[in-house]
């Protein structure tokens, strides 16, 4: 009990954050507007035809962006919920909770647009290359900690396990991707890859970099907007929560 | 600019599936996971107003 | 007088193989569940032998992985049940190194005897003498890894509904080095490359799990009991 009074005057606590995330995600909304119309129109009506590649590598605008996401939000939930579990801050594991499913999309849309990507360029829908294998790991490890935080009832309970397993993923990530390139390198790795164009001009890597800020913008924005639906579910029976429903 | 018509810009030079596969499926997420989360704030809103009144109601 | 940490790892270790030969048919259950499923590929495939050498190293592994994963949910749930897993929490001995014990105790009953079938089944796929070896060593390094994970997946879906599928969600991912390195190992060793540099990298992932993973378990254990 002293502890959670304690917690309760911290900056980070929930109450004083919830009207500081209502306030912050128009901002964050609004770039992630500005950033993906400027990345659209760079990536459509600027990037010149890729000469191996022709229109089809237009995908890349979406699919490099959604790829680099998915491995830094786990990086950050894992961030968050190790904070939660070091410093005991009920704000810090729902932050983790709070990013873990925008995450798993990014992880799925890359999965699918390396998919849509993979069938013109191999001629398959999937191909075990690295990188479309160790994102179909990711999104395993975004799935399981999603489903252990989904079937445990206790909300201290579920942080805590989450926690422990987001920081055995962290530290499995760099494992298995190096196993996974390992393993590629050994069974004829895939010729044709989707970023290492040779003809990768300035205006794509610019389209790639706006893309991948609306990105993060976006995210930023849903984590804020999930984070503050955690918060009103979990502290339904304060007092100050009963006021702001008012 | 590469387009000379609105044809030749939704073809994407034969890539349209591909290309429209992706960019659709991807701000089809984009969409839905603020609706969904809309959703769930509001039914969070209205659950903590029902209870809010009952209480009233038994105080009053 | 009080028992070293050697001590208290054997008291531990006995324990378990104490009450796993009381239930003989449940280890037999997993080591069976091997047994058959490395026997079905072959219906699924067809009897080409050239075909089965090929896919034998993976078979194999994939087969040890499914069997290892399935005997993990008796890790720490019997223990539970009987509230004997609160007594050790309570017990002054450190939770890790009981941890750590009946870690060891699982590969006894779980991870070896896989080892010891393994060439058998490898038999059946017509492996050379010397793939053999590769597999059982392979096996010997690479299930205890198996147990050592699976303990910390284990002890986080501990009491939790939906515990044995949510189990295997949670441990297969982390397996996959493992399952690479470990079939790697033999199909390098078939094709002629040598093994060394899998079975090195096999030892080393052994090294540090064997350093974290009881600390993990342990550390999921105590959420689970809290």
């Amino acid at each position: 009990m002293q502890n959670k009074i304690i917690h309760w005057f911290k900056y980070g606590s929930p109450q004083s954050f919830y009207p500081l995330a209502g306030k912050m995600l128009p901002w964050f909304v609004t770039l992630a507007v500005i950033f993906g119309s400027a990345g659209l129109w760079l990536g459509f009506f600027v990037a010149p035809t890729d000469a191996v590649q022709g229109e089809g590598y237009r995908i890349i605008f979406v699919h490099v962006a959604a790829s680099w996401m998915s491995m830094f939000l786990y990086l950050v939930m894992a961030f968050w919920a190790g904070l939660g579990l070091a410093l005991n801050t009920r704000l810090s594991s729902m932050m983790a909770s709070a990013v873990a499913p925008t995450g798993a999309l990014m992880a799925f849309i890359s999965l699918w647009t390396g998919a849509l990507w993979g069938k013109p360029m191999w001629g398959t829908w999937w191909v075990w290359d690295a990188r479309l294998t160790s994102e179909l790991i990711l999104l395993f490890l975004y799935l399981g900690f999603l489903a252990l935080q989904a079937a445990i009832d206790e909300p201290r309970r579920a942080d805590k396990a989450g926690a422990i397993l987001a920081l055995v993923g962290v530290v499995n990530v760099p494992i298995i991707y190096f196993s996974v390139t390992w393993w590629n390198t050994l069974h004829q790795g895939a010729s044709v890859s989707l970023t290492k164009s040779p003809s990768m001009a300035v205006t794509m890597l610019w389209g790639m970099l706006l893309m991948a800020l609306c990105f993060w913008m976006y995210s930023i924005a849903m984590t804020l907007m999930r984070v503050r639906v955690i918060i009103l579910e979990r502290e339904r029976t304060s007092e100050w929560v009963k006021h702001a429903v008012a | 600019m590469q387009w000379h018509s609105i044809g030749e810009f939704f073809a994407m030079g034969g890539y349209a599936l591909y290309v429209w596969g992706s960019f659709g499926v991807t701000a089809l997420v984009l969409v839905i996971e603020p609706l969904l989360l809309r959703k769930r704030r509001n039914d969070a809103l209205d659950s903590l107003r029902r209870e809010r009144s009952a209480d009233e109601r038994n105080s009053g | 007088m009080r028992p070293g940490t050697p001590g208290i790892l054997w008291t531990v270790v006995r324990r378990d193989l104490l009450l796993a030969l009381r239930r003989k048919s449940e280890v037999l259950t997993s080591l069976f569940f091997f047994v058959i499923v490395v026997s079905l590929f072959p219906l699924g495939i067809g009897p080409e032998m050239s075909l089965l050498r090929i896919i034998a190293p993976g078979v194999l592994w994939v087969a040890a992985l499914l069997a290892a994963m399935l005997s993990l949910n008796r890790l720490f749930a019997t223990d539970h049940a009987d509230g004997t897993l609160e007594q050790m929490l309570l017990a002054p001995a450190p939770l890790g190194l009981l941890v750590t014990g009946k870690i060891i105790a699982h590969w006894l009953v779980a991870g070896l005897p896989l080892v010891l079938i393994a060439p058998l089944l490898g038999l059946q796929y017509d492996l050379a003498p010397h793939a053999l070896g590769v597999l059982m060593l392979s096996l010997l390094i690479g299930t205890p890894l198996l147990s050592l994970l699976g303990a910390i997946g284990a002890a986080l879906t501990l009491g939790v509904r939906g515990g044995g599928v949510l189990l295997s969600l949670l441990t297969l991912p982390l397996y996959i080095p493992a399952l690479i390195f470990g079939a790697g190992a033999v199909e390098a060793d078939i094709s002629g490359l040598g093994a060394t540099g899998h079975l090195s990298l096999l030892a080393a992932l052994l090294a540090l799990s064997a350093f974290f993973a009881p600390w993990a378990a342990t550390a999921a254990l105590r959420v689970a009991l809290e």
